[in-house]
Order: C-alpha cells, then sequence, then structure tokens
C-alpha cells in the first residue's frame, strides 16, 4: 500500500507533477554542470562564424540537397498531417464512453477497397519520390569536372586533416582555403580523399554533404562556393579518442586574395635569426620526426605540416585557436586541450619552451 | 479440473527451500521459465546501458564538458550501443517469444527445450563477458577497459594496430555467444510454429504476433551468420595474422561495412517486429475490435522481412558508391516503407469504430503508433540518399533510430510488459503508477530525441564526446540531457511498480483484459505445461468464440 500512498493519485494533479519532475531532471543535469572549463577561445571565434547548417547553404551540391530535401520534408510532413490527424480523431472519437452499454462493438474483418487504396497511394508517393533522388544523385554525383577546376588532396589521420594542392605544391593542415566560384565563371574545387589511418569523414554542412576518407581508396567529391567566409566543418565518421575535435575549416577567399595566400604558402619557412636558438632546439628534438617545415631537417609526415603554422587559426585541428599562450600550453602538453592527441608532451623546461614558441611564432 | 492441477504444482514449488528454488530455475527447460529469465536480464542490462547513456547525456548536456574522459565516453557509447542491441533488446524480445509462442498456438512448450534452455545460458555468459571487459579488458593484470570502436566497429579501427589490449576481443566473442543463442531461438521458434500448433491452427489462424514470430526467425536465420562470419574474420585478423580488414596489408575497410549492415539492418526489423507483434495483439483488444485485415498484415510482414534484406548499403551512402549503387539502395530504402505504412493503417482501421480503453498497455501502445510514424517518416528523409549526405553520422541520426527504438520499441515492450504480466505473475501491474511510468517517459523521450533532430541539422555529428560552443547546440543539447534524467525517472517508477506489484498487486485471474488469444484460456501463472487438454480452434480468436457462441468467427474467416 505504501508505494500507492506516496505517489499522488492520478489525475487530479498530474501537469503540476509533472513540471516537478522535469524541473527535478533540470536540477540534476545542472549539477553536473562545468566548473569553469576553458574552450581555448574557441566559443568566441565561432560566434563570428555562421552556424555550420545543413538549411544555410552556399555552395552548388548543397544547395541541390537542400533543394530535394525541403521537398521530402514537405511530403513527410503532409503524410504526418494526415496520418496523425486521423490517429488522433479516431482516438479522440471512438473513445469508450462512461456510458457505456457494455457491448462489443461491431466487428470489422477487414476491406478490400480500402487496404488496395492505402497501398497504392504510398507507392506512388514513393514511387515520385525515387524519381527525384535519383535525379539530384546523379546530378552532384555525376557532374563533369571542369579543366579549370582547383585539386585538392584530403587526407584523413588521426585526429587532423592533411591538405594538399598537388598542382601548387602547397601542404598544409585543418585549414583549407578555396577560392570563391562565381556562377558566370565557375571554379570549382574537387577533393580527393584518402585516409593514412582509420575511416573519416569530410563535412561542411554548407558546402556539400559528406564524404567518407577509407584507407586504400580514393573518394571524390566537389564545392563551388559562391559566398566567401570561414565555413566550419569535422570529421563525421568515428575514428577513435579524439574523434570529437577533429575539426575543419574551410576558408572561402575572392580570387585575387587567395591567390595572395597561395603565393604565400609556396615561399620556404621564414628563417629569422632572432628565433634561432628555439629553432635549434626543435630541430634537435623529437618534433622534426612528425613535424616537417620546409627548407629544414625536419621532415617527418607523422603530424601537420608546420612550414606556415602561423597562417592557421586554430591549433590542434580546431582544437584551441592559434594564440601564443594556447600555441605554448600545447608544445608544453597537448592532452591538455586534445586529451588522447597523439602527439606526446614535449617536457621542454620554460626557457626552451619560450624559445621554441618563439621560432615557431616567426613560421607564418 | 485445470485450475486444480495448477495450483497443486505451484504450491510444489513453494514448499522448495530458496536454493531449491533456484536450483529449478537453473535447471528448467521450461519455455515460461526461460522467456522469463530472457526477459529479466534484458532488463537488467536494459537499466545498466540506461545509465551509460544518461551518463553521456550528462557529458553532453554543456559545451565543452569534463565530466567523462574522451575514451572513457567512447566506451560508454560501445558499450550503450551494443548492449542496448544484443544484451537487451534481442533477449528482451525473443524473451517474450518464447513466452508466448507456444501458449497462443496450443502447444506445451517449444519443439527444442534443451536448445532453448542451452541457447539462453549461452547469451547469458556471452552477455556477461561483454561487461566483464571492464575488468579484464586489457588482460589480466588489473588494467580494465572495456571496447571503445562503436557499437558498428568499422575497420580498420578494431585492428591490432589501432585497439590494442583485449577489449576488443571480449566485444568480439561477447557477440559470437549471444549470436549463437539467437541462432538457437530462431531455429526453435521456426520449427515451433511449423510442428507444433494446436488442432484447428492453421497457418493462416495463427495469431498476427506468431506470424510475426516466425518472419522475425527467418531474418534471424538469414542475418546472423554474416556477422558472425565477419567476427570469426576479424579474431583471425588480429590473431593469425589475416589481412580480411586490415587496411595497411590491403585490407578492405568497406567489406567490413558490408557484412556489418548485411546484419545490421535486417537486425532493425528484427527488434521492431516484435514490436508490430506486440500491436497488434494489445490494439485489438483494447479497442474490442478484431484486427483489420489480418491477410495483409500479415503479407505486410512477410513483405518487410524479405526487402529488408536488400536495404544495407543505406547505412553506407557516404563511402562513395557509384550513382547506380545510391540510386538502388535509396529505392529498396523507400519501398520498405510501403508494408510498414500498411501496418499502420491497419492499426488505425482496427482502432477506427472501436471503444478504445485507455489502460496502460494502450496508452504505450497509441504512444507507439504516434512515435513509429514519426520515424518511419524520418527514416524515409534518410533514404533520399543526397539527403543523407547530409544527415548521415549526425545526431538527426540518433534522434530517428531512437524514434524507432525507444519510441517504437521500448514503448511496446513496455506496453507488453503490462499485458502480459497479469498472464505471467497473476498479479495485475499497479494502473497508477503504470499511468505516471507513461506520462513521464512520454514527456522524457520527446524532451531527449525530439531537439536532437536539429542538433544533426544544425552540424552535430554522432559520437563526439563534446562539442565547442558558439555553434548553436547549447540549448538542444541541454533539453536532450533533462530529457534523459526524466526518463530514467519514469524508469525507476516502473521498477518499483514491478517489485510493489510482484507481492502487492491486484489478483488477475486468467483474463484480466478480456482478450482472445489461447494464453488468457489457462490459468495465470500457467502451469508448466500450459493447457491439462490440448485446446481445438476454429478461428484466430478462439476465445472469442466462447464468449460470443451467437457471432463467433469463424464465420467470417
Amino acid at each position: 500500500m505504501l508505494a500507492t500512498q506516496l505517489i499522488p493519485r492520478w489525475p487530479e494533479k498530474p501537469l503540476y507533477l509533472v513540471k516537478r519532475c522535469i524541473l527535478l531532471g533540470a536540477a540534476l543535469v545542472i549539477g553536473a554542470a562545468p566548473t569553469a572549463a576553458s574552450d581555448w577561445g574557441v566559443g568566441a571565434a565561432n560566434s563570428h562564424l555562421t552556424h555550420p547548417q545543413v538549411f544555410a547553404p552556399v555552395s552548388t551540391p548543397a544547395r541541390d540537397i537542400e533543394t530535394l530535401a525541403w521537398f521530402t520534408i514537405a511530403v513527410c510532413a503532409g503524410i504526418a498531417l494526415i496520418v496523425g490527424g486521423l490517429l488522433a480523431y479516431s482516438i479522440v472519437r471512438f473513445r469508450a464512453r462512461p456510458d457505456d452499454d457494455g457491448r462489443e462493438p461491431p466487428q470489422v474483418y477487414g476491406s478490400n477497397p480500402i487496404e488496395f487504396a492505402w497501398t497504392v497511394v504510398p507507392l506512388l508517393i514513393v514511387f515520385v519520390l525515387i524519381l527525384t533522388t535519383a535525379r539530384t544523385i546523379y546530378t552532384v554525383q555525376a557532374a563533369p569536372r571542369p579543366p579549370t577546376a582547383l585539386s585538392v588532396r584530403v587526407i584523413g589521420h588521426q585526429w587532423w586533416w592533411e591538405i594538399r594542392y598537388p598542382d601548387l605544391d602547397i601542404v598544409t593542415a585543418n585549414e583549407m582555403h578555396v577560392p570563391v566560384s562565381d556562377p558566370a565563371h565557375p571554379a570549382p574545387t574537387f577533393l580527393e580523399l584518402e585516409s593514412a589511418d582509420v575511416a573519416h569523414s569530410f563535412w561542411v554542412p554548407q558546402l556539400a554533404g559528406k564524404t567518407d576518407l577509407i584507407p586504400n581508396r580514393k573518394n571524390v567529391m566537389w564545392i563551388d562556393p559562391h559566398t566567401p567566409g570561414t565555413y566550419l566543418g569535422q570529421c563525421a565518421e568515428f575514428c577513435g579518442t579524439e574523434h570529437g575535435l577533429m575539426l575543419l575549416r574551410v576558408i572561402v577567399q575572392p580570387r585575387a586574395q587567395w591567390e595572395d595566400w597561395v603565393a604565400s604558402q609556396r615561399r620556404p619557412a621564414a628563417r629569422d635569426g632572432a628565433a634561432g636558438h628555439g629553432r635549434e632546439i626543435f630541430e634537435s628534438t623529437a618534433c622534426v620526426n612528425c613535424h616537417t617545415v620546409r627548407g629544414t631537417v625536419a621532415d617527418g609526415r607523422f603530424g601537420p605540416d608546420l612550414t606556415h603554422i602561423m597562417s592557421r587559426d586554430t591549433l590542434g585541428a580546431g582544437a584551441a585557436m592559434n594564440t601564443p599562450d594556447n600555441l605554448k600550453t600545447w608544445i608544453k602538453d597537448p592532452n591538455l586541450i586534445k586529451p588522447g592527441v597523439l602527439m606526446p608532451a614535449m617536457n621542454l623546461n620554460d626557457a626552451e619552451l619560450a624559445d621554441v614558441a618563439q621560432y615557431l611564432e616567426t613560421l607564418r | 479440473m485445470e485450475q486444480e492441477i495448477a495450483l497443486t504444482a505451484v504450491d510444489d514449488q513453494a514448499a522448495l527451500p530458496l536454493v531449491g528454488r533456484l536450483h529449478q530455475w537453473v535447471v528448467t527447460v521450461d519455455h515460461k521459465r526461460l522467456g522469463l529469465m530472457y526477459i529479466g536480464g534484458g532488463l537488467f542490462f536494459f537499466v545498466i546501458a540506461g545509465l551509460q547513456a544518461v551518463t553521456m547525456r550528462l557529458q553532453l548536456a554543456f559545451p565543452d564538458n569534463h565530466l567523462v574522459a574522451p575514451q572513457v565516453f567512447n566506451r560508454l557509447m560501445t558499450m550503450h550501443g551494443t548492449a542496448m542491441v544484443f544484451l537487451v533488446g534481442m533477449p528482451i524480445l525473443t524473451g517474450f517469444f518464447n513466452y508466448l509462442v507456444p501458449l497462443m498456438i496450443g502447444a506445451r512448450d517449444l519443439a527444442f527445450p534443451r536448445l532453448n534452455s542451452f541457447g539462453f545460458w549461452l547469451w547469458l555468459f556471452g552477455a556477461l563477458l561483454l561487461y566483464f571487459s571492464y575488468i579484464g579488458g586489457d588482460g589480466l593484470y588489473g588494467a580494465g577497459s572495456a571496447p571503445d570502436v562503436g557499437w558498428f566497429a568499422y575497420a580498420p579501427l578494431t585492428e591490432r594496430a589501432f585497439s590494442r589490449g583485449n577489449s576488443t576481443d571480449y566485444w568480439i566473442l561477447s557477440i559470437l555467444l549471444t549470436s549463437v543463442g539467437s541462432t538457437a531461438t530462431a531455429i526453435n521458434i521456426v520449427a515451433t510454429t511449423f510442428s507444433m500448433r494446436c488442432k484447428g491452427m492453421a497457418l493462416g489462424k495463427m495469431p498476427v504476433l506468431v506470424w510475426l514470430a516466425l518472419v522475425v526467425a527467418f531474418l534471424m536465420l538469414v542475418a546472423l551468420p554474416p556477422l558472425s562470419a565477419a567476427q570469426a574474420m576479424l579474431l583471425l585478423d588480429r590473431y593469425l595474422g589475416a589481412h580480411f580488414f586490415d587496411t595497411q596489408a590491403g585490407g578492405s575497410a568497406i567489406l567490413w561495412q558490408h557484412f556489418f549492415w548485411i546484419f545490421g539492418h535486417p537486425e532493425v526489423y528484427i527488434l521492431v517486429l516484435p514490436a508490430f507483434a506486440f500491436a497488434s495483439e494489445i490494439i485489438p483488444v483494447f479497442s474490442r475490435k478484431v484486427i483489420f485485415g489480418y491477410h495483409v498484415m500479415v503479407a505486410a510482414s512477410c513483405a518487410i522481412g524479405f526487402i529488408s534484406l536488400g536495404v544495407w548499403a543505406h547505412h553506407m551512402f557516404a563511402v562513395g558508391m557509384t550513382p547506380a549503387g545510391n540510386a538502388f539502395f535509396a529505392a529498396s530504402t523507400m519501398l520498405v516503407g510501403v508494408p510498414t505504412g500498411i501496418k499502420i493503417f491497419n492499426w488505425l482501421g482496427t482502432i477506427w469504430g472501436g471503444k478504445l480503453r485507455f489502460r496502460v498497455p494502450m496508452l504505450f501502445s497509441l504512444g507507439f503508433l504516434f512515435q513509429f510514424m514519426v520515424a518511419g517518416l524520418s527514416g524515409i528523409m534518410l533514404g533520399v540518399a543526397p539527403f543523407d549526405w547530409q544527415l548521415t553520422d549526425t545526431y538527426f541520426v540518433v534522434a530517428h533510430f531512437h524514434y524507432v527504438l525507444i519510441g517504437g520499441i521500448v514503448f511496446m515492450i513496455f506496453a507488453a510488459i503490462y499485458y502480459w504480466f497479469p498472464k505471467a505473475t497473476g498479479r495485475m501491474l499497479n494502473e497508477r503508477l503504470g499511468k505516471w511510468h507513461f506520462w513521464l517517459f512520454l514527456i522524457g523521450f520527446h524532451l531527449t530525441f525530439d531537439p536532437l533532430h536539429f542538433a544533426g541539422l544544425h552540424g552535430m555529428p554522432r559520437r563526439i564526446y563534446t562539442y565547442q560552443p558558439g555553434r548553436g547546440l547549447e540549448g538542444l543539447n541541454l533539453l536532450a540531457s533533462i530529457g534523459a534524467v526524466v526518463q530514467a525517472l519514469a524508469v525507476l517508477i516502473f521498477a518499483v511498480n514491478v517489485l510493489y506489484s510482484l507481492a502487492n498487486g491486484e489478483e488477475a485471474g486468467p483474463d484480466p483484459w478480456d482478450a482472445w488469444t489461447l494464453e488468457w484460456s489457462t490459468t495465470s501463472p500457467p502451469p508448466e505445461y500450459n493447457f491439462a487438454i490440448e485446446p481445438e480452434v476454429r478461428s484466430r480468436r478462439p476465445l472469442w468464440d466462447l464468449k460470443h457462441p451467437e457471432d463467433p468467427d469463424w464465420q467470417y474467416e
């Protein structure tokens, strides 16, 4: 009996108590709130960017998908309204009344015409959806590649993106720069997607749908962004410990600006005498086993190319903004920013740390 | 006469000491006891895997949260997914079939009782093996860790180069064992429905539930072997230097995906068809009407079974298939919506013109109808391959399949428990606690999974342990986490209800719902041999014929 006495009667005050339960749930969740966790400047930086939404496309594949998506949603919403409405109506209309006479309602075993109708109508709807779907599949996937298209190779690593421009001799990481594509003079970018280790997936929602990067396989996708800006994306296929912080940004620039960027990336690494000591430390520690700084002894391929690291907005594949403080923290122990990252803590003393950071800051 | 025999059997057991009674449960080959143990075991893991989900939701309640470390989160995610499919969904649903199929076809047990018992114990130890990995996953030197490769375990993340230690091996072995257990059940159900129906029960007179059990059993027989084969290949890769999925030595990552989803998509139907089965029994009884369009219902179930074998690569629209491949799987995926739609319409037809009684099983069933309709429609959106390029591997998918798995299947499991609990225990579950359970669970469910659709459209991928602020995800995730806690509270009320009603519930009697299928003709709980005299039926609703001799069903069938 006790349990039933504790639980209030149904349904005298249900709403009040349901509200209480939800508030209790909210209190329990907020109890788990983080205590002043740092976001390494990312939140403030993100607030200047558009949200990476499916319904804010700036590139042809994403736009084609959006059109098809709205059509599909409209069809589904129509079905939901009709079927849901009928369900709701019949639940209210056919509820047992308190003054029920206790006799069973008429037993109806089925109706061939009705059942035929609700088999054929869905078939017709599905037929239309299949045709529209197939059309968009072919327009996006089988689009011809114009000879002027820019090629970019994207190679997924645990947990960062290697970005190579084979025709321009540029290697960078995590932030891809592409020229804007004026619909009158299309300049699409074709991406060749590969993986160095496990499966990843390239996804920048405003530019296109996602395509996987799979080891032993070359996938292709294309984008032709119409509006300059910075577009956020991230890895969308589970790839291990730090899958959550394998972020990506695509920076779309007007042609001239993009050409400036290309020119600056093609220059060899800066050699600033003032940072010579930091460079010595960098070149004599394990840094060079994994990182490349073109024109120096550092020619590792396991981690991102650092030749122009200061031209990038973020560190650790978007885990932190690229500020001097964050850079030092990263070199000291990247696990503080991105727990589980494959780069080890470098165990430098404070003086060495300052020197190495100073050297890296010259790599513009 | 029947009742007297039953009562003496129950008295005999009560006289035994506790150890003796436990021993009887261990050595039993009775389909009812094994069914209840399957359901009980499944509910136990439901609580554990559910708490793991709540922990994940707490971690994701706020951006850049540090409640759990990334690897801990990935283990939670893997264990939650694996457990909910293999340790919760499969055993609870096979448990119900174990319990109900013989009773509904007037048999005294399944065809192979000892095979049934073997399957259960394989399942149980396989299940324990999975959670044992928390202790022994890195070898037996005390450093434990559960697998963290995701329940889909995509190659080559599972290869030795990327998954050291033994945690992945526990995952492989656990799934192999539980799959063998499920195969045993499937064989049993096929044999039972084909050869042990009582007099008069032609195939076309079987209750819809039994038909669906048969379809599910066939699906299991077809879908589980590819999974087991893939697990064996993965073990060979990890221990004997084979290179099936070892991409560094020329293996194929996509091969694993095909194997996994050839199992994985029929698996969705293996889980959801039992929910349809429960709905097809419960909705008619509480609408006081015969199921509308029995033959179409059965045909649609078989159609779903067949079509579901040809849709698997819709999980792989983003792996770079050819346009023709994408178009084929988009078409087959949308086609499966047609028989599924027919089922929803037929339930609607059953409700139409009835006299609805809103007892707890019916409330859960009505929730199921709405939610499953939404899940089906979001499934159509995912079947539109180009839209799927945006949606796949995002929280939209998470929301969609939780609409299927919770909004559909878990709702129907609760409905089934409220409906058949009186049969299995002789006592009713408390109606008032049941209504609390229903409404809180309904609200919590929608608080959690409605916003997650929008999180996916807002660029939030699945399986991430944290997200950054400033991307429009904070509010949606906070709502979802609050909903998760509300759902947990609802399940707590359910647990209280079960424990309370086992001891204090109202006496049920043999037929508390005024229902029509054979299981309600015997005592509650039924005696070990189910029926003292083999029943003889003339229609799909033998108890309706008994109760309405002036207007029996067999006149119309």
